[in-house]
């Protein structure tokens, strides 16, 4: 396997997913396609010639040369506000990749598929989501998916579309901090108790990803080991802010 | 790709002088500590623990906890870098030296490469000679306190010359071998190596 080259890409699109959410879409000449759950890394270059360089989970299915990513701005980040506030369509930027083989899932490698997401974790799992559709797939699949609030969702509307189409698909929110009038859906952090609930048993063994901060992979992997789930089957991804005192 | 200039970027944290020159190209200083892992952390009862050091050696060795912590002790003071491009300057662990292990069981001449085996399945190749003579070390505390479980205790390889995911958490064992054989991470894109300085992320790099 050949270095993986950097790459100039244009930016096509940028998309609004929530407040603190975009989307990119990004047209990269020669793109040779990825699995879903990879990232790419993306570099910056200042005038001086200053670098700074970070991993992005790439959002969407494969799809010839358009690669989108879905960035959080992170106040005291120093690249995610350029991505999420400065770039427009047109802009370029420098990207590498795709990069990860554990994280990843395509349609035949079967289910049932676990998926549990704390904020802007839902990235890579959208990627398998939007694949699976894409395919075709009747993979039976549930997402577990935790915000602060029902505006901190991304991807909503596309998720409630993708949850009618029927095709075994289930989504599942919890919303921790705030919940509009009238919720009735769950209010707390993910739980064991949740876990049961919306996941499979055990005996189904399913396929997990979990991807969100730290606290929430840790918890959420191991509520899933404790109720008795193979914990070769399940995979996790940190994502979001490093900063972790 | 000489000459590009990403439109508008000005870039706000450029490190201070005294600690450019410890981060290595494409690394940003992290003053947390983030934590990375491909599957759920093992709980692994101290009890049961235990770490041997197998292959090719002359004596295979296996040690119990205490029988680790009654082994001359050894610690590093440094800077760790993660290929995902945090480093984290000027922290400190303790635990044993491997050169400390590796004289217990006197690894044969033909013994070249070490892959590292972890409780919960995890694997990292490294040459023998990135484990010998004081850059490595089975480390069980950081900054004084016990090595926390998502950090890789109860014990986790140190190997602080390289990417992080070579000092493989949930230590189980050193297995010394006369040909390389790549690991988890290894095997599937990231490069066989990594070494920070050469910036060796990824296959081919």
């Amino acid at each position: 396997m050949g270095r993986l080259s950097w790459r100039l890409a244009t930016v096509a699109e940028v998309r609004p997913e929530t407040g603190r959410v975009v989307t990119l879409a990004l047209e990269v000449p020669g793109w040779d396609g990825h699995l879903p759950g990879q990232h790419v890394d993306v570099r910056l270059t200042a005038e001086d010639g200053y670098q700074a360089e970070r991993a992005y989970s790439i959002a969407s299915s494969p799809d010839g040369s358009r690669v989108e990513l879905a960035v959080e701005r992170l106040e005291d980040g120093e690249v995610s506000p350029y991505l999420a506030g400065e770039l427009r369509a047109g802009d370029q930027l420098e990207l590498r990749g795709p990069v990860g083989g554990y994280f990843v899932w395509e349609p035949d490698r079967g289910g049932p598929l676990l998926l549990v997401a704390g904020g802007s974790g839902v990235v890579p799992l959208m990627a398998m989501l939007r694949r699976r559709a894409a395919a075709g797939s009747q993979v039976p699949a549930r997402l577990l998916y935790s915000s602060r609030t029902l505006e901190d969702v991304i991807f909503r509307e596309e998720l409630e579309r993708l949850a009618a189409a029927e095709d075994g698909l289930t989504v599942t929110y919890a919303l921790t901090r705030a919940q509009p009038a009238g919720w009735t859906g769950y209010a707390r952090r993910i739980d064991a108790v949740m876990l049961e609930e919306v996941g499979w048993r055990p005996g189904e063994r399913p396929l997990a990803y979990v991807c969100g901060p730290t606290r929430l992979v840790e918890a959420v992997a191991g509520h899933l080991v404790a109720l008795g789930h193979d914990p070769s089957r399940v995979r996790t991804e940190r994502f979001g802010p490093t900063g972790v005192p | 790709m000489g000459g590009f200039v990403s439109r508008g970027f000005k870039g706000r944290r450029r490190a201070a002088d005294d600690q450019a020159t410890r981060l290595p190209p494409g690394q940003y200083a992290e003053r947390g500590f983030p934590v990375l892992t491909a599957g759920p952390t093992p709980r692994i009862d101290l009890a049961d623990w235990r770490l041997k050091l197998e292959g090719l050696v002359a004596t295979p060795r296996e040690w119990t906890w205490e029988e680790l912590q009654a082994l001359p002790g050894a610690g590093f003071e440094g800077d760790i870098h993660c290929v995902t491009r945090w480093s984290k300057l000027g922290t400190s662990f303790a635990g044993v030296s491997v050169d400390t292990l590796l004289e217990a069981a006197e690894p044969l001449p033909s013994a070249s490469h070490v892959v590292a085996f972890c409780y919960g399945g995890y694997t990292t190749n490294l040459p023998l000679d990135d484990l010998k003579g004081g850059k490595a070390w089975v480390v069980w505390e950081h900054e004084g306190e016990p090595l926390p479980a998502e950090h890789g205790g109860p014990a986790r390889l140190l190997v602080p010359h390289l990417y992080l995911w070579k000092s493989a958490k949930w230590l189980a064992g050193l297995r010394l071998l006369d040909h390389d054989a790549p690991g988890f991470w290894e095997g599937l894109g990231y490069h066989n190596r990594g070494d920070p300085w050469r910036e060796e992320r990824y296959w081919g790099d």
